[in-house]
């Protein structure tokens, strides 16, 4: 065991932990209401938002997987940077509306809102149902990030005991997530974010000097990596502009979204929020330093790589470049990165639960307080189900539902995002271009073997490769639009619109 | 309430530009000319994120929605 990292590690662990307990104190709330419990009051500022959003979007996994990829794909690895700079152009213009019309109306996940503009329980059923299966394998691989970083600080165990670091940790999380809420994981985001920057700055200034600069980096990766090949490019483009448009429709992205203080909040950390991507364009290049470091080669590192795969190389390379108080500092930032994000994750899936299933099918009638004590109970059950996960089956099985976790998100957009615009579509329409955006998603996976999110879609002679959530879009769309003019013809209808056109530019009080 | 404002649309039109820039792929997949050291493909994305970032910030106070307004 790696002791001076394994301690500065478990130290900040354990003031992350005091964190997320005190943090229940903090901007006090009367937690047995769900918007307080589940959205901290909605109170948080700019600053807030922006530790909140950036520990939220940017998650543990994200710093292992984007790197690990370009460790083992090269350039298409680094769709993250062009996916992370248009992401914020559609969040600025699109979110204010959002967050205005769900502080008017009260709303506190996507599913409500959808409710609301088109009077349609079932239409938010499957939009809170395509949110919660999109969260849970993403919670789950935020646990790998724990397990890759346990598993290099040399930390192990036989049998069951193998798992115990994992299990504690989460035993914690669920523990201060049920008391604090989403106060817990925005008060431990600013220690996570400001340990995660002070390990990028160091990690960018003290590789590229140990390994002679960055000509010396590029010129260790092989040339066919550095550039994208032809036959990439369209996949390069559809994942980047895919992934951007589902960004802002995952739950835990609401959640955040929802949880600021005002429209201005919000409009202000789509400026700022772009330090995170640059943050992220810098971790993607540890992945050739990766390289250039020959950690691959290095016998000591023979058996993480075994494990883990690519996602090994970064605490690799951590392990290889920094003293070893310094990797438990690393470590403790991707760790610690793991809790805010799974945090958030179990909050927005248990919202969505509580709001858009248990009181809209189970009990209606249910009290203020019953709505808060379900959602605290369900944020347990969903950290279970992704700890079992984990631990029972195979990792792929998560990564590959994550994947296909992006792909149905994305079918949620016509509802919630052109939603906020127009009512052109019908509600019947909405659904059924839902349902065959996710069968279409579905399948298109299917024919890799779930392996892979890219399929070649066949026009004539022409192949193209590309994101298969942005076909199943597109296919969802034309559904969605054939089904409203059909259902508009026979005169079905199209249910109430509850939302008022100044609820769209709502202030806060 | 306020009757609801019109947005000055014209003002996020330059909105495009990233998307031109980062989603045009064959602009800027090449090596050269690298920075030291550093191939164009990558430094070109690094300069957008910025220039995003700083495009987002002139619209936000250019649009600015005064409070109470």
């Amino acid at each position: 065991m790696n002791v001076p990292a394994a301690i500065v590690f478990f130290l900040l662990f354990g003031v992350v932990t005091v964190l997320g307990f005190v943090a229940a104190r903090w901007r006090r709330g009367d937690l047995d209401q769900l918007h307080e419990w589940g959205l901290g009051g909605r109170r948080f500022g700019t600053l807030v938002t922006w530790f909140l959003l950036g520990g939220d979007l940017y998650t543990a996994y994200t710093f292992i997987a984007v790197p690990a990829l370009v460790y083992g794909a090269g350039a298409i690895g680094f769709f993250a940077v062009p996916f992370t700079i248009i992401a914020y152009p559609i969040f600025f213009v699109v979110t204010p509306r959002l967050w205005s019309v769900s502080h008017a109306r009260g709303y506190i996940t996507g599913a409500d809102f959808v409710r609301g503009r088109f009077q349609s329980p079932l239409l938010a059923l499957a939009i809170a149902l395509t949110g919660i299966l999109a969260t849970m394998p993403y919670i789950a691989l935020q646990l790998v990030g724990i397990q890759v970083v346990v598993a290099a600080l040399g930390i192990e165990g036989q049998g069951w005991m193998a798992e115990a670091p994992l299990v504690i940790a989460f035993v914690i999380l669920a523990a201060y997530t049920y008391n604090s809420g989403l106060r817990a994981p925005a008060m431990i985001a600013v220690v996570k974010d400001v340990v995660i920057y002070v390990t990028v700055i160091a990690a960018v200034i003290v590789i590229p000097m140990q390994l002679g600069g960055f000509a010396k980096i590029f010129a260790a990766v092989p040339p066919q990596k550095l550039l994208l090949a032809p036959a990439q490019t369209s996949t390069f483009v559809t994942l980047a502009f895919g992934s951007a448009c589902a960004l802002t429709l995952y739950p835990h992205a609401t959640t955040g979204i929802l949880s600021s203080s005002g429209r201005r909040t919000i409009r202000r950390n789509a400026a700022i929020l772009p330090a995170y991507s640059f943050l992220l364009g810098i971790i993607a290049l540890f992945g050739y330093m990766a390289i250039a470091a020959h950690v691959g080669d290095a016998p000591e590192f023979a058996r993480g790589f075994q494990q883990y795969g690519a996602n090994y190389a970064v605490p690799a390379l951590f392990l290889r470049s920094f003293p070893s108080w310094f990797v438990g500092v690393a470590f403790a930032a991707i760790g610690i990165g793991a809790l805010v994000p799974a945090a958030i994750m179990s909050i927005a899936a248990a919202n969505l639960f509580t709001r858009n299933i248990y009181r809209e099918y189970l009990r209606p009638r249910c009290t203020d307080k019953e709505e808060a004590s379900m959602a605290k109970i369900v944020s347990l059950v969903v950290k279970l189900g992704a700890l079992v996960f984990i631990v029972f089956l195979p990792q792929k099985y998560a990564i590959q539902l994550q994947l296909l976790g992006g792909v149905w998100i994305l079918q949620t957009f016509p509802a919630i995002i052109l939603g906020l615009y127009t009512r052109w579509l019908h509600r019947g329409g909405l659904l059924a271009g839902w349902a065959a955006g996710m069968s279409v998603g579905t399948w298109m996976c299917g024919t890799t073997g779930f392996k892979s999110t890219t399929f070649a879609l066949k026009l004539g002679a022409l192949s193209l490769p590309g994101y298969a959530a942005l076909w199943a879009l597109i296919t969802n769309l034309v559904v969605a639009i054939a089904a409203t003019l059909v259902l508009d013809a026979l005169g079905m209808a199209r249910g109430e619109d509850e939302t008022k056109p100044e609820d769209y530019f709502s202030e806060s009080a | 309430m306020s009757a609801p404002r019109r947005e000055p649309w014209k003002w996020y039109a330059p909105l495009v530009l990233p998307f031109v820039a980062t989603l045009w792929v064959p602009f800027y997949n090449r090596a050269e000319p690298s920075l030291a050291g550093v191939p164009f493909f990558y430094w070109y994305l690094f300069l957008w994120i910025v220039l995003c970032a700083a495009l987002i910030g002139v619209i936000y106070f250019a649009t600015r929605e005064k409070r109470g307004a």
